[in-house]
């Protein structure tokens, strides 16, 4: 039967049908039902104190505005430090914080009521990027201002550098980068109220990521059991990290405006309030000191990973994590030092974006290796292929790789797929013998990279997620998780999972909507979890609930459990089969519905030390390497995408078309961030806060693609699946950039690769 | 590219006060008013009638009211979203008069009297329509927030250009902005959308020609 064996084959998405005939139902999309609408008062000033807010030009009767004071004792966005106000207090640190609330039956009457407040401020002198908060921060008196460190190292870095045949020094550095999810944010908080009339917790649903987040954030601001607070996702449209973190705080206002008026609150942002206001990818300076041998051996790296965490802590402490652990790359180094700090600007905070701090480090590690190469007559696949992670390699943690390591196979199959070595020699014999006559440039680029599937460290520990599956009265298997799908395909990716967890059709598997008052906590959605680590605990649970269906049917049938097999959708045994709805009808006659939980549970033997940074920092890791080939204008410098060959491996592929899908996506959100995507900035307001002009790949930007998959299975995933969503964020920039070089001879060490920056580089090339 | 095949110099936000009277005319004010003195509308709102997916429907909104917002806050026809409210992405592509606009970048008033077909016209969950078939075949879509927009524009594209080259379509869909960066399978969806809509055909063309 062909719905069966669902895992690896890729079978159409449940969420098709209401998506191509534009009937989902997005955030703004769902009937209104007499709500009021939100809007937000910004600061202007990247630091400033605020003198007074004067709401007496409101004249609304209706409106209601809120200030720091109407928040309560608990102002802050409640995620690792609590320094993240809902609404400013006394002072701003970064343009676009909110400063004040309004809440009005209606958009343009709660707009016009925010226009009327009038704010007073004191401008104090801003720190607007690393290169300043380098110099000190008059917010802490002139010192560094320090949001999180983090130091990872093993081995004798002196004694390496000691041996090395050549020692080279480089510094790499990345700028903002925007999420531009389609869909901006937006959030419905409806109050319950209590049975003495008063404010007792609120429903809200939102175009989000992470449903307990927002929980969390709400059941701490309002002080309130668990049970007062609800969050469901609506159909989401994007996120990529975006909607990881800010929807705690849209969600805070959202519920403090319908507080205080008593009615549902909606506020969806526009776009260029969603680019002001929202987090972007950390800005990165990483500098690199690096050992080597003359034929390519790394004996010793020393790396200073240094992020712009902007004005709050949010996430910035694991975003820095991740860097960190990431930014030696894929290769096996004896002595390694990592030193990473995350400094304050009076910017927008910086927080979750795919691949979470580790496309800006392994982005320096990549063009590091470029310069390795370069000095010692190498081409960039064979410095690559000396150095890569090989089974039973030591990471900087101290984390032996014992299983599932790629680096090698990924690299060799790159190079074999796009003729690597040969065509990277005839662009740079080429370039030798260049005429002045207006061709475009060729040029093609390689990168490995690395990246940790699930959260760092404890982080699965510490959580404990719980899956669960349901047999339900109607005799469908609902999977209970508070893993979110917007746009990956969490949905159908769980069912199929569920399906042969069980032993059942597909089409007995339905997905609950994320919704706290239903689901466990089976974690946020971030972090190339969902598969390996949600999925795994989903397995678990259907191989659960088919156990104790298995022993029912025995039971029924008088026989022992051990001679009843579920499978394909039938109860087996030597006399014969039964359909799966049979059984599962008769013990819901007489038991009612059944549930199977399973909780995470840690690898055996495997630990972490996070004092000292040692130990196993992921259960799994994807490996990646991509090709990328370019056509460079030698007079305008404009660079054309003509060609992009990726090699995953993630493991057992649970969706071919769908994985792809994440690989290529991912991809061209990293190439996008490696030559078109620049936030500019100027007294701290980002000049280009439209999609008119901050520019993302378009179809016309989209080279040919060829996509591999290799599938290297973990044995800390469902039927071996690794993380897919964050790892096409790491390589494709390096990748670019290498390519620009070898087209042009000129070598970047800045994000994005645009026209200017390519003839800055000419420039400084030419006069040096 | 997709710019040249929108009538859009006619139908801007400054195009309103100079169309407005036309607008107001098909919304059944008088002809003799309107030659004796210009029209004024606004501030406040006023009641207009448009035509979406083939039936009248009236909307009392003000004249800044975009075509978008009138179809997704006063019809709740919500298939068109609005995502970066200047034409930029194509996400609130629409038809009028069987060509693509940008729902967001013309005014409600301004689309009086023209034939607006949005995507919830095209198809239903039980019966789509070839493109939104392959679309679903091929995966074309990943967050598919802008796939109505993506399905309106492919539409047209193949209205004009029943068998388009790669670059064709590239060039047709390039004002349609995906994210979610899933254009690989979107070329695919498009390529087999021509195909299967090509199979059907032969029918009618074959009996043309006997007719010859």
């Amino acid at each position: 039967m062909d719905h069966l064996n669902a895992v690896g084959r890729s079978v159409l998405r449940p969420d098709g049908l209401a998506k191509v005939t534009g009937r989902a139902l997005y955030l703004d999309d769902l009937p209104e039902n007499g709500c009021w609408h939100g809007t937000t008062v910004r600061s202007p000033h990247p630091s400033a104190l605020i003198v007074s807010i004067d709401a007496s030009g409101v004249s609304d009767p209706d409106v209601k505005v809120l200030v720091a004071k109407d928040v309560g004792p608990r102002n802050s966005v409640h995620l690792i430090h609590d320094d993240w106000p809902v609404l400013a207090d006394g002072r701003v640190n970064h343009v676009g914080e909110p400063v004040a609330l309004v809440v009005a039956p209606a958009l343009a009457r709660a707009q016009a009521a925010a226009k009327a407040i009038k704010v007073a401020y004191e401008a104090q002198s801003p720190v607007l990027d690393l290169e300043a908060a380098l110099k000190g921060d008059p917010r802490t008196g002139g010192r560094l201002n320090v949001l999180a460190k983090c130091d990872v190292g093993r081995g004798d870095v002196e004694a390496g550098f000691a041996a090395a045949d050549v020692i080279l020094e480089g510094e790499y550095s990345t700028g903002h980068q925007e999420h531009v999810y389609i869909e901006p944010h937006g959030v419905i908080a409806s109050p319950t109220i209590g049975n003495d009339g008063t404010f007792a917790g609120v429903d809200v649903v939102g175009s989000l990521q992470c449903p307990y987040y927002v929980h969390k954030a709400l059941t701490y601001l309002f002080d309130l059991g668990d049970e007062a607070i609800r969050v469901r996702q609506s159909v989401t449209g994007g996120g990529f990290g975006g909607k990881e973190d800010y929807p705690d705080m849209i969600a805070a206002h959202a519920s403090l405006l319908a507080r205080a008026c008593g009615k549902p609150v909606k506020i969806v942002y526009e776009r260029q309030e969603d680019i002001i206001a929202t987090t972007k990818r950390h800005p990165s300076l990483v500098r690199h000191r690096t050992g080597v041998k003359r034929d390519g051996t790394l004996v010793a790296m020393d790396v200073e990973v240094l992020l712009d965490g902007g004005a709050y802590i949010t996430l910035s402490p694991v975003v820095l994590s991740r860097s960190v652990l990431h930014a030696a790359g894929a290769y096996s180094c004896p002595n390694v030092r990592i030193h990473g700090r995350v400094l304050a600007t009076n910017t927008p905070p910086n927080g979750a974006f795919r691949g979470f701090g580790a496309p800006q480090s392994l982005f320096a590690v990549e063009r590091q290796m470029d310069e390795v190469a370069r000095t010692l007559g190498l081409d960039p696949f064979e410095v690559r292929i000396r150095n890569a992670y090989r089974e039973g390699d030591v990471t900087p943690t101290g984390q032996v790789l014992k299983e599932s390591v790629s680096a090698v196979a990924v690299l060799e199959r790159a190079k074999t797929a796009t003729r690597f070595t040969e065509r990277f020699a005839e662009n740079e014999a080429a370039r030798g013998a260049r005429k002045d006559d207006g061709k475009p440039l060729r040029g093609i680029g390689l990168s490995v990279f690395w990246h940790g599937s699930g959260f760092t460290g404890n982080g699965e520990r510490r959580m404990m997620s719980k899956g669960a599956v349901r047999l339900r009265a109607d005799l469908k298997i609902e999977v209970l998780a508070s893993s979110t799908d917007f746009g990956q395909g969490t949905e159908g990716i769980f069912r199929q999972i569920v399906a042969d967890a069980c032993g059942v059709g597909l089409d007995d598997v339905v997905v609950h909507t994320p919704d706290t008052a239903a689901v466990p906590d089976s974690g946020p959605t971030v972090a190339s979890r969902t598969v390996m680590v949600v999925g795994g605990l989903l397995s678990r649970a259907g191989a659960k609930l088919a156990e104790m269906l298995r022993t029912f049917a025995a039971q029924q049938a008088g026989m022992a459990p051990a001679s009843v097999v579920l499978r394909n959708g039938f109860f087996e045994t030597e006399r014969g089969r039964t359909p799966f709805a049979d059984v599962a009808k008769r013990y819901v006659t007489l038991h009612g519905p059944l549930d199977a939980t399973a909780t995470f549970e840690p690898t055996p033997g495997s630990t972490f030390d996070e004092a000292t940074y040692q130990g196993d920092a992921y259960a799994a890791y994807g490996w990646g390497a991509d090709v990328v080939e370019v056509e460079v204008d030698p007079d305008t410098f404009v660079t054309k995408l003509t060609r992009l060959t990726t090699v995953s491996d993630v493991g057992h592929v649970v969706h071919p078309v769908m994985c792809a899908g994440q690989v290529e996506g991912g991809t061209l959100q990293a190439l996008g961030w490696g030559y078109l995507e620049e936030m500019k900035m100027k007294d701290g307001r980002f000049l280009n806060d439209r999609m008119q002009t901050y520019l993302i790949p378009t179809m016309a930007d989209t080279p040919d693609m060829e996509t591999i998959l290799l599938e290297n299975p973990t044995a800390h995933g469902p039927f071996g699946a690794k993380g897919v969503g964050e790892l096409p964020m790491d390589g494709g920039a390096p990748a670019l950039l290498q390519a620009i070089e070898n087209a042009t001879g000129y070598s970047l060490s800045r994000l994005p690769a645009t026209p200017e920056r390519i003839f800055e580089a000419s420039r400084r090339q030419k006069s040096s | 590219m997709a710019e040249s095949d929108k009538p859009a110099s006619r139908f801007s936000r400054r195009s309103f006060i100079k169309t407005a009277g036309a607008g107001a005319a098909l919304a059944g004010v008088s002809a003799e008013a309107q030659e004796k003195k210009p029209e004024f509308l606004g501030p406040d709102a006023s009641t207009l009638t448009l035509t979406v997916n083939g039936a009248p429907r009236q909307v009392t909104v003000e004249p800044r009211v975009t075509l978008l917002r009138a179809l997704r806050n006063e019809l709740e026809i919500t298939g068109a979203k609005e995502v970066c409210d200047r034409g930029g992405c194509g996400a609130c592509t629409v038809l009028m008069d069987g060509r693509i606009v940008n729902a967001c970048m013309i005014m409600a008033w301004d689309a009086v009297g023209h034939e607006i077909t949005t995507v919830e016209s095209f198809g239903t969950p039980e019966k789509l329509s070839p493109v939104q078939a392959a679309f679903v075949e091929c995966d074309g879509y990943q967050c598919g927030f802008c796939t109505p927009g993506m399905v309106v524009s492919s539409t047209a594209l193949l209205k004009r250009n029943p068998n388009p080259s790669l670059d064709e379509i590239k060039a047709g869909l390039a004002g349609n902005l995906c994210r979610c960066g899933t254009y690989g399978r979107i070329f695919e969806a498009v390529g087999k959308a021509a195909k299967n809509m090509a199979a059907a055909k032969p029918a009618a063309g074959k009996a043309a020609k006997k007719g010859e």
